[in-house]
C-alpha cells in the first residue's frame, strides 16, 4: 500500500498532462493560436480574431476530443485484451475487429468493381464508412461472442479471433486485386486512419461508445485483477470467468469498434500505451493501471496528432504513421534503460 | 446431526473423479470417501498419474464430479456458487502466473476478493486480516518487495499467506513443494502443519514428500490402481499400503523408520 500514494500522485500528473497536451493540440497547427486564446474561447471568453474561435470550436477542439477518446479508448481495449489473454503481444485488434472493418470499408470503396455499380450507389452515403465498418466490426464481433460462448478455453478465442482477422483481410485482398487505382488508393487513405473528419455529432456518437465502454471497464477492473492469477484461481476467488470474459470483449469491441468506425484503423496506441505505462508505474493492479492507461493513451494520441498537423505548414502527415513513429522508439527506450520487463 | 459431525470441514461419500469427454467419462479414481476435520493436515500420495491432481481440482470444483458427492462444510459442493464457494476453499496451485509484477501486500490483498466491494476497495478489516497472513507465514520483512523479486521458497510462501488472507475453512495445495529444495520443502510443510494446528483450518495437499507427509501429517490419502486408502498414517503403515505403493525392485518401505529406502 507504500506504492499507492506515489502512483496516485502519477496519475494525477498524467491527468494534468491530459490536459495540458490538449491545450498544446488545440493551439497549434496550420494557424498557431495562442494558448491564452485557446483557454479563453473555451471558457466562452472574449478572443482576438473570430476566425480563432471559429477554427477552435468547430475543427481543432472535436479532433483533440476525437484524439483523446480513441487514444484512451484503444489503450485501455490494449489493456483489458492483454490480462485477458496473458498475453503482451495483444492489443485491441487481435479479436479481428479492424480487420472486420476493414472489409466493411474495403466493399463500400471497391465493392462496386467486383459486385457492380448499383451496390456502390447504395453504400456511398454520407454515413456509410462509418455504417460500414461497424457493420464490418459487428460481423466479427458476433462470431467471436459466439466462440467464447461455446468455448471454455480463452486461447482458442484468441486462435479465433486472428483466423478471422486473416480470413477478412483476405476477402480485402482479392477486392483489392480486382479494383482500379483510383478505388484502390481511397481505402488506402481510409487505413491511414484520421481525427479531423468528425463533426459534433459524430464525435457525441463516438463519446456515448466510449463512456459505455469505460464503465464496463471500470466495472471489471476487480475481475481484471483476479485474471492476474490465472483463471483457476480467479474461479476461486468467485470470479465469474465466462461472465466477465464476456463484459471484457464487450467493452473492448465498444471500443475498439467505435473508434475504428469514425477513426479508421489506428495502429500501435493499444499494444503499446499499455507497455509504455507499465514501465513507468510498475504495478500490475488495474485500479492503478485502467485509469493511468486511458490518460496515457489519451497523451500519445494528442502528441501524435500534434506532429501529424506538422504546426506552421499546409500538410499533415498520416495519424497511422505517427503512432508508430513515436511510440516504438519510447517502448524501445523505456525497456533498454529499465533492461527488465515488466507485465 | 450430532456438533462434531457438523463440524467437518469436507466429506466426500463415494466419489468418483475423472474427466469427462462428450458423454464419455474416464474414471481416474472411485468410492473415495474422506473426512477432515478442522486443524486437521491431510497429505494425498500416489505415484505420478494416480489422480493427485485430479482429486484436488475435483474437491476445488475446478472440474467436475463424476459420480458421488463432496460436501464442503456441510454445502453440496457441485450446488455452491463460485462466489459461495470462495468463501469455504482456497488455493494455492502450481500453474503459472500471468504477472508476478505485483507487490507481496498486493498478491496477499487478492485473497480478500470474495469479501470486498464491485471495485475490490480493501477496508480496515481486510487490511487486518491481510497482514495478519502476512504474519503467520512471517514474510513480513518481504510484504513490500515484487513478487517477481523472490525466490521459489518465498513465493511459495506468499501463495499461502494469500490462501490464509482468504479466510476460508480448507485451503488445497497442489504440490506446494515442486521446485523447492530439501530445506524448503520441510519448512513448507511444517509451516503448513503449524498452521492448522494454530488457525484450526483443515489443509489438504498433494505432494512426492511421503517421507516428510508421514512424519507431519494428520491423514494421508493414498491414491493407487483406480482407489484410494485414508487413515492415519500409523493406520495406512499398518494395513501394509505404503508398503505397496510402488514397485519393490528400487525402494522399499521400511516399517521400523517409517520412510522408503533405497534398497
Amino acid at each position: 500500500m507504500l506504492n499507492q500514494r506515489k502512483y496516485t500522485a502519477a496519475i494525477i500528473l498524467l491527468f494534468l498532462a491530459v490536459i495540458i497536451t490538449a491545450l498544446f493540440n488545440i493551439s497549434l497547427g496550420s494557424v498557431n493560436i495562442p494558448i491564452q486564446e485557446v483557454t479563453a474561447s473555451l471558457f466562452g471568453l472574449k478572443v482576438e480574431k473570430d476566425t480563432w474561435r471559429y477554427i477552435i470550436l468547430n475543427y481543432r477542439l472535436p479532433k483533440a476530443i476525437t484524439a483523446i477518446i480513441t487514444g484512451s479508448g484503444l489503450a485501455v481495449s490494449g489493456l483489458l485484451m492483454q490480462t485477458l489473454f496473458r498475453n503482451p503481444l495483444a492489443g485491441p485488434y487481435v479479436l479481428g475487429l479492424s480487420s472486420g472493418a476493414s472489409l466493411g470499408v474495403a466493399l463500400v470503396f471497391m465493392g462496386a468493381s467486383v459486385f457492380g455499380a448499383s451496390f456502390a450507389a447504395i453504400m456511398l452515403s454520407e454515413w456509410s464508412l462509418v455504417i460500414a465498418s461497424s457493420l464490418g466490426s459487428l460481423l466479427v464481433l458476433f462470431a467471436v461472442i459466439l466462440a467464447s460462448i461455446r468455448l471454455r478455453d480463452t486461447m482458442a478465442i484468441l486462435i479465433i479471433g486472428l483466423m478471422f482477422a486473416s480470413l477478412t483481410a483476405a476477402i480485402v485482398s482479392v477486392l483489392a486485386y480486382f479494383s482500379p487505382a483510383s478505388q484502390l488508393q481511397q481505402y488506402v487513405f481510409w487505413s491511414y486512419g484520421s481525427l479531423g473528419d468528425l463533426s459534433w455529432d459524430e464525435v457525441l456518437i463516438l463519446g456515448l461508445f466510449w463512456i459505455l465502454g469505460i464503465l464496463i471497464t471500470i466495472g471489471s477492473i476487480k475481475h481484471l485483477n483476479s485474471l492476474l492469477l490465472g483463471e483457476k484461481y480467479a474461479r476461486s476467488l468467485g470470479t465469474n470467468i465466462k461472465r466477465n470474459r464476456f463484459m471484457i470483449i464487450i467493452a473492448t469491441s465498444l471500443l475498439a469498434g467505435s473508434i475504428t468506425a469514425f477513426a479508421g484503423p489506428i495502429a500501435f496506441v493499444g499494444l503499446a500505451v499499455p507497455h509504455l505505462i507499465r514501465q513507468v508505474i510498475p504495478s500490475a493492479n488495474h485500479i492503478t493501471l485502467v485509469p493511468a492507461v486511458i490518460f496515457g493513451g489519451a497523451i500519445l494520441m494528442l502528441i501524435c496528432d500534434i506532429i501529424a498537423q506538422m504546426p506552421g505548414s499546409e500538410f499533415s502527415l498520416p495519424i497511422n504513421a505517427i503512432t508508430s513513429l513515436i511510440g516504438a522508439p519510447v517502448v524501445i527506450w523505456l525497456l533498454v534503460r529499465k533492461r527488465k520487463f515488466n507485465f | 446431526m450430532s456438533a462434531k459431525s457438523s463440524n467437518i470441514v469436507l466429506k466426500t461419500e463415494n466419489l468418483s473423479i475423472g474427466y469427462r469427454k462428450k458423454k464419455q467419462e474416464q474414471i481416474v479414481t472411485s468410492g473415495i470417501d474422506i473426512t477432515i476435520n478442522p486443524g486437521e493436515l491431510v497429505a494425498v500420495i500416489g505415484v505420478n498419474g494416480a489422480g493427485k491432481s485430479t482429486l484436488l481440482k475435483t474437491l476445488s470444483g475446478i472440474i467436475q464430479i463424476i459420480d458421488g458427492e463432496v460436501f464442503i462444510s456441510n454445502n453440496k459442493l457441485s450446488k455452491t456458487e463460485p462466489d459461495k464457494l470462495a468463501k469455504h476453499i482456497s488455493l494455492v496451485l502450481t500453474e503459472q502466473m500471468l504477472s508476478k509484477n505485483l507487490s507481496v501486500m498486493e498478491l496477499v490483498a487478492l485473497g480478500r476478493q470474495p469479501y470486498t466491494n464491485w471495485i475490490g476497495r480493501l477496508t480496515k478489516k481486510d487490511l487486518k486480516k491481510i497482514m495478519h497472513a502476512i504474519k503467520l507465514v512471517n514474510i513480513e520483512e518481504i510484504r513490500n518487495q515484487k513478487c517477481h523479486e523472490l525466490s521459489d521458497g518465498q513465493f511459495q510462501k506468499v501463495l499461502i499467506a494469500r490462501a490464509l488472507a482468504q479466510d476460508t475453512s480448507l485451503i488445497i495445495l497442489d504440490e506446494p513443494t515442486t521446485h523447492l529444495d530439501l530445506y524448503h520443502k520441510a519448512y513448507v510443510l511444517k509451516l503448513l502443519q503449524k498452521l492448522s494446528k494454530e488457525t484450526g483450518k483443515a489443509i489438504i495437499f498433494a505432494s512426492h514428500e511421503i517421507n516428510l507427509a508421514l512424519q507431519l501429517c494428520d491423514k494421508l490419502v493414498i491414491l493407487k490402481d483406480k482407489k484410494a486408502l485414508f487413515g492415519t498414517p500409523a493406520e495406512l503403515i499398518g494395513t501394509g499400503a505404503l508398503s505397496d505403493l510402488f514397485p519393490k525392485n528400487l525402494i522399499q518401505f521400511d516399517k521400523n523408520s517409517s520412510s522408503f529406502k533405497i534398497k
